[in-house]
């Protein structure tokens, strides 16, 4: 295909591309490096018979000017970068000469709103994806066995929990799990206690956060799997049965050799999918215990009298460097397909 | 296709079957029982005293006079302007899924019959661009869009949403128009077609069972989106999934927690009904990259 053929074939959909997420991306980097503009303080003299006093007061006019002037602030560098609410440089720096073993470091550290949310984030991400695959798998090669004419209606079943938005899939265990709900009382009820409830201690919530995820992103591996399965080849099965090979031995040498390739492509997307978790936390209201990246720049953008752009753009900024970490392998991957086809 | 000596033993079929059931109650149970409790009372669906009120509607039945009852529904519909919230997510999907269909076949298609080695480039920036957080991509537009003045309306969201949905439309597509000979469109193409006759009449007519699956992808993301639509919309400009988390956090609303039990339903109901038309297309999408490699 000729170059301007080409060019506009392409161009709609490249533009749109470009001008919504290129930009924004570079928008949000100019963001992180302003502040927002401080309020301007001016003095005031205030008499009454009893003396006069000298008051600090905000000045209305001066500040509104200054916003008219530079509605994104003032530039700031990588200021925002480094403060308290991102990476804690300074904090980090009194911390380590301050504490007195790694432990009382490590607690300071990770209660830091960065860090916390990092490790939240990190946790999510690594906890969900080893059950996500291995129950995705063991499904798919338990439909794989059923009977033909239930394997439809099965399989819709089974995908249910990827098809609802993560809101509404969240909000529907949580509405269970509730202390009031029919999996809250059934929990009291099994451990005999009446004032347990999953919303009592972090370690809980995080526990049931992450039950979520596996919920959620199971049916997505078994998809996956499935339609792997039916690709397995039947030469080398029929000759493992005849060699006298059990069901569990075909399987482990046979089936899940041919389906590596598969799993490494689900723990990827499913990490990278993971990495950006934010509705459970506001469906699970777990926002005390539980605080994400990307809920970070959420609670920035939606701070009810001021957004906090400059801070929200630096968290995004971070946010993006954690991606593109996790979807180095992918790219690879990708790199090497392309380059096998042609 | 088994063959015969492959065949299961007993046990094996009944463990299976076990765990399949077993599976199938995790997965469906919470939506059977959401789905039955928005039509009970609040007292009933979060009952302190005994779960099982929840199946019974011990309070509804006082509350109302019936053992189960339709008000959460009417008063969001009409009070809670949850018919606004449905229109909007309507014109949204609509416009999204054929906008994005539009510019991703057309970008697609080049793409797929281009040798020349920037498509390749191209396709890994797609792919880059894919695995934004969407979040981050909205914190880029929030200003922008206050400045110019475009924050809050619907157009805006649908141009936005598109966006998005471009590089996995783009990806999904493209993996299609692969699978199409080229030798249909190039015949096309001696008799004297330019490319957009022979994309138009002859690559067009065949291409529809992907444009199905990438429909429904994009239907998915519109539908289901709550970053993009949350905050970039006004409250009067609400879909469906920001509202029911309206209904949930507000004050105002705080009486009417049914109200949001009560909308999943509505929400859900339609996407679940569209899933189980379109079940084979998406699954064919979702194992698109994944099983070839």
């Amino acid at each position: 295909m000729p170059h301007r053929t080409f060019f506009w074939f392409f161009f709609p959909s490249g533009l749109a591309m470009l001008l919504f997420i290129g930009l924004p991306i570079i928008s949000s980097f100019f963001q992180s490096l302003h502040i927002e503009p401080e309020q301007i303080l001016m003095e005031v003299e205030k008499c009454d018979p009893f003396g006069c006093k000298t008051e600090t007061k905000v000045d209305i006019e001066a500040t509104t000017k200054l916003q008219e002037e530079q509605p994104l602030g003032r530039f700031n560098g990588l200021g925002t970068y480094g403060d308290r609410n991102h990476l804690a440089f300074d904090e980090i720096k009194e911390a380590w000469t301050n504490s007195s073993s790694i432990a009382e470091f490590t607690d300071i550290l990770l209660n830091l709103p960065f860090y916390k949310a990092l490790l939240f984030t990190l946790t999510f991400c690594f906890a969900v994806t080893p059950p996500v695959v291995v129950l995705g798998f063991i499904v798919a090669l338990s439909v794989n066995t059923i009977t033909k004419s239930l394997k439809g209606p099965t399989i819709f079943g089974v995908i249910l929990p990827m098809i609802v938005t993560p809101l509404i899939g969240s909000l529907v265990l949580f509405w269970m799990i509730d202390a009031k709900g029919i999996l809250g009382s059934f929990i009291q009820f099994l451990f005999d206690d009446p004032n347990l409830s999953l919303k009592s201690s972090s370690q809980l919530t995080w526990i049931t956060l992450i039950i979520y995820g596996i919920w959620h992103n199971t049916p997505f591996a078994f998809v996956v799997f499935y339609a792997a399965l039916q690709t397995v080849p039947q030469d080398p099965i029929e000759a493992a049965i005849i060699d006298g090979a059990s069901r569990y031995e075909r399987v482990r040498h046979i089936v899940i050799p041919h389906l590596y390739p598969v799993a490494t492509f689900i723990i990827l997307i499913c990490l990278m999918d993971n990495f950006r978790v934010l509705e459970p936390i506001i469906g699970f209201a777990a926002e005390g215990v539980a605080q994400s990246l990307s809920w970070m720049i959420y609670n920035d953008l939606r701070s009810e009298n001021k957004m906090l752009f400059g801070s929200a753009g630096a968290t995004s900024m971070l946010t993006i460097i954690g991606v593109a970490i996790l979807l180095t392998p992918v790219l690879i991957r990708t790199w090497r397909e392309f380059r096998t086809e042609r | 296709m088994e063959s015969k000596i492959n065949r299961y033993s007993k046990q094996l079929i009944l463990i299976n079957s076990f765990f399949i059931l077993a599976w199938l109650i995790v997965s469906v149970f919470p939506f059977i029982w959401t789905f039955w409790g928005s039509f009970k009372v609040k007292a009933d669906f979060f009952s302190r005293a005994d779960w099982m009120f929840a199946v019974t509607g011990v309070n509804t039945l006082i509350e109302t006079g019936d053992t189960s009852t339709v008000k959460a529904y009417v008063e969001s519909w009409t009070e809670g302007e949850f018919w606004k919230a449905t229109m909007n997510t309507i014109i949204i999907t609509v416009s999204v899924v054929t906008i994005s269909l539009f510019l991703g076949t057309l970008g697609a298609y080049a793409l797929s019959r281009s040798t020349y080695k920037y498509t390749f480039w191209i396709l890994i920036a797609a792919l880059i661009f894919r695995a934004m957080p969407h979040i981050t991509l909205v914190s880029g537009y929030l200003f922008p869009f206050f400045q110019l003045n475009v924050w809050g309306i619907l157009p805006t969201t649908i141009i936005v949403l598109v966006a998005i949905n471009q590089p996995f439309t783009l990806w999904l597509l493209y993996s299609f128009f692969k699978t199409v000979p080229k030798e249909l469109d190039e015949s096309a193409l001696i008799d004297g077609c330019s490319y957009f006759q022979a994309f138009r009449f002859v690559i067009m007519p065949v291409m529809w069972p992907g444009v199905v699956t990438a429909g429904l992808f994009s239907m998915m993301l519109a539908y289901n989106d709550f970053t993009v639509t949350s905050l970039l919309l006004n409250q009067q400009n609400y879909t469906m999934v920001p509202k029911i988390n309206a209904y949930l956090g507000t004050i105002e609303h705080s009486g009417n927690y049914m109200w949001a039990v009560s909308s999943v339903v509505s929400a859900t109901a339609p996407l679940f009904m569209i899933i189980m038309f379109f079940q084979r297309q998406l699954i064919s999408g979702l194992t698109a990259g994944a099983v070839k490699g």
